[in-house]
């Protein structure tokens, strides 16, 4: 058949690709901008090349954050991931129990991110939070102005509560998703609770389990709003992830130029990562 | 291998049934013998799944009790039962080779691995899915995958019965035809007792030694297919079974005579009614004769559906269907007449009548 060739998709394809570059390609490009030039104010540049990226790519506070976010979206997928399935398993299938649990489940959703950080903050003080008050009451020194571990420690645990949940609700959605009659037929075939979750469920979950570990991991790499009012990066840096650095540099020392190089490799990474964790996750899926 | 005893089973899905209407299965009180081949049949929603995942275990009756040869099962899982079933829709386990997915029982139940290999390559060798050991199950198509549950049941060959729970809906009707042949001659080989649940008549009749009629939670009659047709106990069961099914005519009886509107229809007995009961005859439409001579009729539509013709009429005011040989003459002034020794006599819905 002949192909029709048709321009009236022009027509409504268009108004999306103007809010795409007013919202993205545009902001973008100044990145790209300021970061292959220098200024010292008054509106003038001067050319810079690579200058900024070859700084930035040799400056050990990058590589020191990078690092430091990497382990924390590393721990942070490894509690919520294998918790979060594990609390849908154990949802309610039927009756009053499911919308229950699915209201308690999304309220940590519904909370604006600085809200979060608030509450964990105040949660967390030692002399008015109910965290750091009981912890210090039972006997631990905890305190997380101070003891980078324990920075540390409060803001993983303020991530798993914030979005344990979303791993949560995806699963159940796959889970529910199975019919009853591969539960039964599991039961006739002899198969054992592993077994059952190994061969049914988890090949059901398979899907939605992909797409929670790719938003968890480009959230939590670009995490900022939480561990800035809970920590503000400290103690000393030991809780400045990559954000927290970027606008460190670019607003608080005015660093435009390293700032703009800094965005750019930051956002390579995240495009890079997201595609190979992509690309395995899919690929295990093809072979036949 | 075993008896399957239904004693007095009845069950409601929700809690503190109390009426009637609140059971899905009435009452069921029936002794199945070992080695049978039964189905179940009935209209959706009558009660045949449920009847089915009792004896499997997946459901535990309200009332009454299960036994399998004798010995009570009520209380026992479906895993101690040790019972095979075939769902309507294929299951299998994606991720795992279409050799992994029958060896599945087998590895469940520790069955040492070289007895493992030889069931399972006997097992793909009958369902002709060799070829096909090493792939992934996910790719098949519908057939296959459900070739594979079946499979999965019939692997174990030390099962106390089989159960389907109308497994052939998603084959298409040539592979239908070719499975239930294979289930047949796989049944003669093995001697398990067979539970199989449809709503399609030609499926049960051509499949079972003995059908299972149910309706509304009931079983209203279990006998031979040619009971099932001569005899119906119910008028439901002359009505869902044959194609088209038997004409239920409201009537009077008066002695060996059943009046229907103006006319006398001859009985070759006198039944015996109590007064008040509601009366009614069944025909077969293939007991009806139709010509010159006998009560008029007024033919509405003449269906040719190859072998036979199907006659549609007006009889007393009353649709009636009527089976005609090909090449049989229809003449526009048509009469029929009935066969009397194949007409059967409801009171209430039951059959009633001197033979049995």
């Amino acid at each position: 058949m002949e192909k029709t060739w048709n321009n009236k998709a022009w027509f409504l394809v268009t108004p999306v690709l103007l809010l795409v570059a007013f919202s993205a390609v545009i902001p973008l490009m100044t990145v790209v901008n300021y970061s292959v030039q220098d200024t010292f104010g008054n509106n003038e540049f001067f050319w810079a090349g690579t200058d900024w990226f070859v700084q930035m790519l040799h400056s050990s506070r990058f590589w020191d954050a990078l690092v430091r976010n990497l382990i924390f979206s590393f721990v942070i997928l490894l509690i919520e991931i294998p918790l979060g399935i594990f609390i849908a398993l154990n949802m309610p299938k039927h009756g009053i129990g499911v919308p229950v649990c699915l209201v308690l489940m999304a309220l940590p959703l519904l909370i604006p991110w600085n809200v979060v950080g608030t509450i964990w903050q105040v949660f967390g003080r030692v002399d008015i939070g109910l965290l750091g008050h009981a912890l210090e009451a039972i006997g631990i020194d905890y305190n997380y102005v101070r003891n980078p571990s324990d920075a540390w420690a409060t803001v993983i645990l303020m991530d798993v509560w914030h979005w344990t949940s979303l791993v949560v609700l995806l699963c159940y959605a796959g889970l529910v998703s199975i019919p009853d009659a591969y539960y039964q037929a599991a039961k006739i075939d002899g198969a054992s609770r592993w077994a059952v979750f190994r061969y049914i469920q988890l090949p059901k979950m398979k899907r939605v389990l992909l797409i929670a570990v790719l938003l968890r991991f480009m959230d939590s790499f670009m995490i900022y709003t939480e561990p800035f009012v809970v920590t503000g990066g400290g103690p000393g840096n030991s809780t400045t992830f990559l954000s927290i650095d970027l606008v460190k540099m670019a607003i608080g020392q005015f660093d435009l130029g390293p700032a703009a190089a800094m965005s750019i490799i930051y956002f390579l990474i995240i495009l890079l990562m997201s595609w190979v964790f992509y690309t395995v996750m899919t690929s295990s899926d093809a072979d036949a | 291998m075993a008896r399957i005893t239904l004693d007095h089973i009845r069950h409601a899905y929700g809690p503190n049934p109390s009426s009637e209407k609140d059971y899905a299965l009435r009452e069921v009180d029936h002794e199945w013998e070992d080695g049978g081949a039964y189905a179940l049949l009935g209209p959706s929603g009558c009660g045949k799944t449920t009847l089915l995942n009792i004896i499997s275990g997946l459901l535990h009756p309200s009332h009454g009790r299960i036994l399998f040869g004798g010995k009570d099962v009520t209380d026992l899982s479906t895993q101690e039962r040790n019972i095979a079933q075939v769902f309507q829709f294929p299951v299998i386990y994606d991720t795992m080779t279409v050799y992994d997915n029958l060896a599945f029982p087998l590895r469940n139940r520790n069955v040492p691995e070289a007895e493992v290999d030889r069931r399972v390559r006997d097992m793909l060798e009958i369902i002709d899915l060799a070829d096909w050991s090493n792939r992934k199950a996910q790719r098949l198509t519908a057939d296959q995958k459900q070739k594979i549950s079946l499979g999965r049941g019939l692997v174990r060959n030390d099962v106390n019965a089989i159960l389907f729970d109308e497994p052939l809906t998603v084959i298409d009707p040539h592979m239908k035809w070719v499975l239930r042949s294979q289930l047949k001659r796989l049944h003669k080989q093995f001697g398990f007792t067979m539970v199989y649940v449809t709503h399609d008549q030609t499926e049960a009749l051509t499949f079972a030694d003995k059908v299972v009629v149910m309706f509304e939670g009931e079983i209203v009659q279990i006998g031979t297919p040619a009971e099932l047709f001569e005899r119906p106990r119910h008028t439901f069961v002359g009505y869902f079974i044959g194609s088209p099914g038997m004409n239920v005519l409201p009537a009077r009886l008066e002695g060996s005579n059943a009046h229907v509107g103006a006319q006398a229809v001859a009985l070759d007995h006198a039944p015996d009614v109590k007064a008040g009961d509601r009366i009614e005859i069944g025909i077969r439409p293939e007991f009806i004769r139709i010509g010159r001579e006998g009560m008029p009729v007024r033919i509405s539509r003449v269906e040719d559906i190859g072998r036979h013709r199907i006659v549609r009429a007006e009889f007393e005011g009353q649709p009636i269907a009527i089976v005609s040989a090909e090449g049989e003459d229809i003449p526009a002034e048509a009469r029929i007449s009935f066969d009397p020794s194949a007409v059967n006599i409801y009171a209430n819905s039951w059959r009633i009548g001197a033979k049995v």
